[in-house]
């Protein structure tokens, strides 16, 4: 059989085209699916998938076969049958930068719908969920369609390749907002209720949409599934070039020659993104900095281009990998400009629900647009360093607010001269106002 | 502003609109969990969601219109007011904003001579603002309708508006 080393992207073959039913099963596809189900135990799959290494492409890269091993499965591992338990496919990608998901639904939808098969046997679902966002109609369409070949082909319904597995799968589209893809929101929002994040404790794998224990994995995650069971965990190991394992999206946007999305190894250094498959940037541009994986990660600085896109590297140079899709600051762009656009998208989108979150993103605006305007003063630099820790990590009911704060952050720190230009008396160099 | 003429002329929702819902329905454990899907399908008949047609959905799903309502301004693509045949999105978000976003949104509104929100004239068009569109490599994007268009130039914004 052969291996491919772009598992993710090995059916997508131009822009404009997608993987049908027969493209899909010509490269292997489903045979993932009959392994797991007419070979292994759900434990064994859950096992298979914690001993590839896999974690989660949603921005927080926990471990996906831990994750699946904390539903409570019944006794002694047995099954029980009575026991609810839902899936849910995180298909609201909304984070500024990021545009991964909506290639892997457009282009090849039967990969992400083989990947929930064996997710939902491994946890021994019976109901799934694909929550995508209201704004992927093409997306939409083509899983909508995906799940209907897979209804007929017999993947999907009772007595899937005559086991006692039975799963259906339903598309919900949301018309919703950023929040409605953390977890917790996503779960009310399927629900039918205002998408405010739950709190955790209890964790979803224990009690989540309606109060039955619910995995919540991400698009990308669910579609490195297949392709473990085919081939093997050692295969999968491999594809990593740092300390994690696979393969991923990776993305570049901005002012760059040729921005794209590339399926890469991880652990692919940040220079052979930008250089080699971006092309550079283009002419008469240099590169300032880079936020690593969306609008809620820390800048990086072209001194980290060498540094390996993975979990452990991008953390340990002080930003995350969040969704591997990198945004671009060129240096005739004003990084305090350019925070204030992403300020305003946290501040409009947060949920409302707690405080810190409420008012401080809007005041974190506030200063900016002041400072832009020439309004600033010097102690307003402190009061918003001040503001990303008050709405950092522990302070907050959910991620977002935290996400928001780490652009400004690092920000604050690397472009402190670009604050201060529009300080008036403060002019860099001491030039006049 | 709210369209008058809706109130008067409102007879409840169509058999259509009923039988849509009612089929989202079985999908899941519980009625409520249709709230969205039931407003878009009653968008997808009128554009936009009238108080009467708020009303009448909450009380086919035994919700209060509290309830819905929560959800529905919410949600950024439930238009609780008016909008035009084709509503137009511009992504304002981080790389279409650094790539000139600003530029397309006054070309769509100078063409159109609307503000953001507002219907033109001639009731064919809305531009509304939306968040990344999942499509940054190709910034500046927008939606028109349900299709997603990329590397908006000034050309494409004449060629959007046909004109
Ligand atoms: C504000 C916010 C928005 C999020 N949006 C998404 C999203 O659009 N898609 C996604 O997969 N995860 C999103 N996440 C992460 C999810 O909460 C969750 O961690 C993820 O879906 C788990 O899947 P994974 O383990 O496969 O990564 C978001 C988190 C936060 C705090
Ligand atoms: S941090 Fe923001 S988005 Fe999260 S719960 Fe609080 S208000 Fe809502
Ligand atoms: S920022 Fe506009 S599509 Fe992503």
């Amino acid at each position: 059989m052969d291996k491919w080393d772009k598992p993710l992207t090995k059916n997508i073959r131009s822009e404009r085209a997608f993987a049908t039913l027969t493209d899909y099963r010509k490269t292997g596809g489903y045979q993932g699916m009959r392994k797991a189900i007419t070979e292994l135990r759900p434990k064994e799959v859950q096992q298979w998938v914690k001993d590839a290494g896999l974690r989660g492409r949603g921005g927080a890269g926990f471990s996906t076969g831990l994750k699946w091993s904390l539903v409570p499965m019944g006794y002694n591992g047995a099954t029980d049958a009575h026991q609810t338990r839902y899936l849910v496919a995180n298909a609201d990608e909304m984070e500024p930068g990021a545009f991964k998901d909506r290639l892997l639904l457009e282009q090849d939808p039967h990969q992400l719908l083989e990947g929930m098969i064996i997710a939902a046997y491994a946890i021994q679902a019976n109901i799934a969920y694909i929550f995508m966002r209201g704004e992927y109609h093409l997306a939409a369409k083509r899983v909508e369609n995906a799940l209907q070949e897979a209804r007929t082909e017999g993947y999907l319904g009772k007595h899937i390749l005559q086991s006692d597995f039975n799963l259906e799968i339903y598309l919900h589209t949301s018309a919703g907002r950023y929040i409605c893809g953390e977890e917790t929101a996503l779960i009310n929002a399927l629900e039918g209720k205002r998408a405010n994040p739950r709190a955790k404790p209890p964790f979803t794998v224990v009690s989540g949409l309606w109060g039955k224990p619910t995995v919540v994995n991400n698009v990308e995650t669910l579609c490195n599934v297949p392709h473990i069971l085919q081939n093997g965990v050692e295969w999968y190991r491999g594809l990593g070039r740092g300390s994690d394992t696979g393969t991923k999206l990776f993305g570049a946007s901005g002012r760059l020659k040729y921005p794209g999305l590339w399926e890469l190894p991880m652990g692919t250094p940040i220079r052979e993104i930008i250089e080699e498959h971006a092309g550079g940037m283009r002419d008469g541009y240099k590169l300032r900095g880079l936020l690593p994986g969306g609008a809620s990660t820390g800048f990086l600085l072209p001194e980290h281009l060498d540094v390996l896109m993975d979990y452990d590297a991008v953390a340990k140079a002080g930003s995350r990998l969040g969704t591997g899709t990198m945004i671009i600051l060129d240096d005739k762009t004003c990084p305090v400009r350019m925070l204030l656009n992403i300020e305003e998208f946290f501040a409009q989108e947060s949920c409302g629900w707690c405080t810190p979150c409420r008012d401080g993103l809007p005041w974190t605006v506030t200063l900016l647009r002041d400072i832009i305007a020439g309004r600033g003063r010097i102690e307003d630099l402190d009061t918003l360093a001040g503001l990303t820790r008050m709405l950092g990590p522990g302070n907050t009911f959910c991620a977002l607010a935290p996400g928001a704060m780490e652009p400004l952050q690092g920000a604050l720190k690397f472009f402190r001269e670009d604050f201060e230009q529009y300080i008036p008396g403060k002019l860099a160099a001491g030039g006049e106002d | 502003m709210k369209n008058q003429t809706e109130k008067s002329s409102f007879e409840g929702l169509s058999p259509a609109e009923i039988q849509e819902i009612n089929a989202e329905i079985s999908e899941y454990e519980d009625k409520m969990a249709v709230s969205t899907e039931a407003l878009k399908i009653i968008q997808k008949h009128r554009r936009w969601v009238s108080d009467e047609c708020l009303v009448a959905v909450a009380e086919l799903l035994e919700l209060s219109p509290a309830h819905l309502e929560g959800v529905a301004t919410f949600d950024n693509l439930i238009y609780r007011q008016p909008v035009g045949k084709t509503v137009i999105h511009y992504c304002n978000s981080v790389t279409c904003w650094m790539l000139g976003s600003d530029q397309v949104r006054e070309r769509l509104c100078r063409h159109l001579d609307v503000e953001l929100g507002e219907m033109s004239a001639d009731g064919e068009y809305t531009i509304l603002p939306i968040v990344c569109l999942g499509a940054c490599d190709h910034a500046p994007v927008v939606m028109v309708g349900d299709e997603l268009r990329l590397d908006i130039t000034e050309d494409a914004v004449n060629e959007i508006l046909g004109r």
